[in-house]
């Protein structure tokens, strides 16, 4: 479970948010909602721990995340804004050292169908350099259809670049995801429909307004 | 933790192999700058024997400091550093494979090349071989501390002036005991000296800079 204390955000001399708090459960999908600038980016990467609060403190079944960093790190799979790609590996060496980086065994087999399941399987051989924006995206979603273990998912934006069949693929594995006790936490401008038991619904422009006017 | 190391280093490896130009780039850097100075000093053999460690030094923290910049930077652009600092394993031992797999691509060539161009300065052959230890003990020294550079000043504007201003002079101390064994072997006092305290050098900067290099890092991304 996924706690947030009173979080606070400033970027600069700028407060982004102050005195956020929610609870994440098991199977319960988080959307954060926000204008652009509002601070969607940030949020998410103070729940990665890369980046610290201004105050306030997140904790990981109860403890706090920065405390024991590698240890929460292993239970998260984030796709940020950057595809982490590099363009002069294939797709399948990308997501090889991908999952060699997060502790999962990393052969072929498993890699290409995590590929196949993007529809990027014809792909794996090519360098990433080739790859259409599109495709890149798909290469770096695949990632997550090799960890459905890991139990919280933190998605920046991941329908951007993606075709409709794309969306609907990445929505089932969302789905999928959450049904077998999994967290999401994710960021989009896109209308999408992730069939989830509860979806949590953070809107910073909302939140700042609020409390503007407390 | 070890297999997560190697993985780092074969990766790396791999990049630099499909981009061979990079690491052709620097040891060519250092065949040329080492081989101006005969051409511009003239042929005076006592002369170029008494400049030959220093040249040969100073163009070797220069061919390094080429490639500091391409360290962690192509990393942080496209992202991977970010899974890097998200991985599961400790930091420091994945950026310590970075190292290595720096080492091997800028600093291996170029103690294997260096005897080669010590024969232009007519070193004699003990001092050749003491150039190579002494190169093959420093270099690593130098990736080291380059690391813990351009770990602090990734993502700055103007940041490959920036980190030789920093890590040039933390390179003084390599440089004069590195270049000083080779002179001291040409003068007959003996080189080992000056070669165990290179060696102290390395042992320090093992303990610390991987460790230095990761905080600056994880500064660096926030």
């Amino acid at each position: 479970m996924l706690e947030a204390r009173q979080l606070e955000c400033t970027r600069g001399d700028r407060r982004l948010f102050s005195q956020l708090s929610f609870r994440l459960s098991r199977g319960q999908l988080l959307r954060v909602a926000g204008a652009n600038g509002s601070g969607k980016t940030s949020l998410l990467r103070i729940m990665c721990g890369l980046l610290a609060p201004s105050a306030g403190e997140l904790r990981w079944q109860g403890r706090p995340i920065r405390a024991e960093r590698e240890e929460y790190s292993r239970n998260l799979a984030f796709v940020g804004h950057l595809n982490a790609l590099k363009d002069d590996l294939t797709a399948l060496e990308n997501l090889q050292f991908a999952a060699a980086l997060g502790g999962m065994p990393a052969d072929a087999g498993r890699m290409l169908a995590g590929l196949d399941r993007f529809g990027v399987a014809h792909c794996a051989e090519l360098p990433v350099k080739v790859l259409s924006q599109g495709q890149r995206r798909r290469a770096a979603l695949a990632r997550l259809a090799l960890s459905p273990a890991v139990p919280l998912w933190i998605l920046d934006e991941p329908f951007s670049a993606l075709d409709v069949g794309a969306v609907v693929e990445l929505e089932r594995l969302l789905a999928a995801h959450l049904a077998s006790g999994g967290m999401v936490v994710l960021t989009t401008h896109q209308e999408v429909q992730v069939v989830a038991h509860a979806v949590l619904r953070i809107d910073l422009d909302l939140h700042t307004a609020a409390l503007l006017a407390a | 933790m070890i297999r997560a190391l190697g993985w780092v280093l074969r990766r790396d490896l791999l990049l630099a192999f499909r981009r061979r130009g990079d690491v052709v780039n620097a040891l060519v850097f250092f065949v040329i700058v080492v081989s101006l100075f005969p051409l511009g000093v003239g042929p005076e053999a006592s002369q170029l024997r008494n400049m030959a460690p220093g040249v040969l030094w100073v163009a070797a923290l220069l061919a390094c400091m080429l490639s500091l910049a391409r360290l962690f930077a192509p990393d942080h652009q496209d992202g991977t550093l970010e899974q890097m600092l998200l991985a599961g394993e400790p930091l420091v031992v994945l950026v310590m494979g970075k190292v290595i797999a720096h080492w091997l691509m800028s600093g291996l060539p170029l103690v294997l090349i260096a005897p080669l161009l010590g024969l232009q300065f007519d070193l004699p052959g003990d001092a050749l071989v003491v150039l190579c230890v002494s190169l093959l003990i420093g270099t690593p020294v130098l990736s080291l501390i380059g690391a813990v550079g351009a770990a602090l000043t990734l993502g700055l504007r103007g940041s490959g002036v920036l980190v030789a201003l920093l890590v040039l002079p933390l390179f003084v101390p390599v440089l004069i005991f590195g270049a000083g064994s080779v002179g001291a072997t040409a003068a007959g006092t003996g080189a080992e000296a000056h070669l165990l305290l290179l060696g102290g050098f390395l042992a320090l900067a093992l303990v610390l800079a991987p460790w230095a290099s990761a905080a600056a890092l994880r500064i660096a991304m926030e």
